[in-house]
């Protein structure tokens, strides 16, 4: 019995895992260009730092962009983990971060995630 | 006196807010109201400063992106019209912004070169007022996006509500873009979805 129930665990655990990786891309895309677009672009500095190889990537690096002190301070690295927190609340995941700009839906994050994850060729999580 | 810099206060007591926030002046938050700004003193805090400057951010590119779109020669007739009536309206956002982020206490960020946007925006690939109309109501359509999407994220519920506003006149640009370049309308609850 106590063999099934972690089984149980250990599957819905490996399933979750797997959900959160998921994503619509091209859905993320579309989402990315109504939502994101005014501060970010996947090749830009703009109000907000450029997006191409952001999977992966330390926060605060992108080249050339003047970050807040609290995100180049932070020792986060950008994984599907770390950006579905940032979307969901950036402030509680970086106190003092100038984004601001909150996500509500999971499914949403899920997917521009996997846009973002397809525009950084070569990463993993 | 600007409207965005008009003093709307009766009093002019002073009023500290604590740790983490800002020291505040007598006076009035620029974009709001005379019966707002009593809140605004007593909720607004550094983080709210820091979503303003970039709202004029934001502000400071669109400007520049008009100004690019109406020295292009791409544009013409009532194209032009727009452009300078947009640009216009988020010169006016900018000159509240930078305001009541002075009167927060709080520095506004600076404006960047026109090349410097004009590069960030890729203009170069801008070969017809369609290309234009396109660029500017993406853009529009983000910044709508983009206001709606910091409201839960201030702290002072007026200032989120000015938020509104300022989505209010963005997805107005986009809507006549929009139109203009024979799109379909946007659905109900569409803005910010």
């Amino acid at each position: 019995m106590l063999w099934t129930h972690r089984t149980v665990a250990l599957f819905a655990l490996v399933y979750a895992a797997g959900a959160q990786a998921e994503g619509d891309a091209g859905h993320g895309q579309r989402l990315f260009e109504s939502r994101c677009i005014a501060c970010h672009s996947i090749e830009s500095n703009r109000v907000g730092p450029a997006l191409r190889g952001v999977f992966g990537r330390r926060a605060g690096a992108a080249p050339g962009y003047d970050y807040s002190v609290a995100v180049s301070s932070s020792k986060l690295v950008w994984t599907a983990r770390n950006l579905d927190r940032w979307l969901t609340n950036p402030e509680q995941l970086i106190p003092g971060q100038r984004m601001g700009y909150r996500v509500d839906d999971a499914n949403d994050r899920a997917d521009l995630i996997a846009y973002l994850r397809a525009a950084t060729p070569g990463r993993s999580p | 006196m600007s409207n965005a810099s008009k003093i709307l206060l009766p009093s002019r007591r002073r009023m500290l807010v604590g740790t983490g926030k800002l020291a505040l002046s007598a006076g009035a938050v620029a974009l709001l109201g005379s019966q707002s700004w009593a809140q605004a003193m007593r909720t607004a805090n550094s983080g709210d400063v820091a979503i303003l400057n970039v709202a004029v951010g934001l502000e400071y590119e669109g400007i520049n992106a008009y100004a690019i779109a109406l020295k292009s020669g791409l544009l013409k007739g009532n194209a032009i019209k727009a452009a300078t009536k947009f640009q216009d309206d988020h010169k006016r956002h900018n000159d509240a912004l930078i305001a009541t982020i002075r009167k927060l206490g709080g520095e506004p960020v600076k404006e960047r070169t026109e090349a410097e946007y004009a590069k960030a925006l890729n203009v170069d690939r801008l070969k017809s007022q369609d290309d234009v109309l396109d660029l500017a109501a993406r853009l529009e359509l983000g910044a709508t996006n983009a206001y709606l999407g910091v409201i839960p994220s201030f702290k002072d519920p007026q200032l989120a509500k000015i938020a509104g506003r300022l989505a209010a006149d963005e997805a107005a640009h986009w809507a006549l873009l929009n139109f203009d370049l024979g799109r379909p309308f946007m659905a109900a609850l569409g803005f910010g979805a």
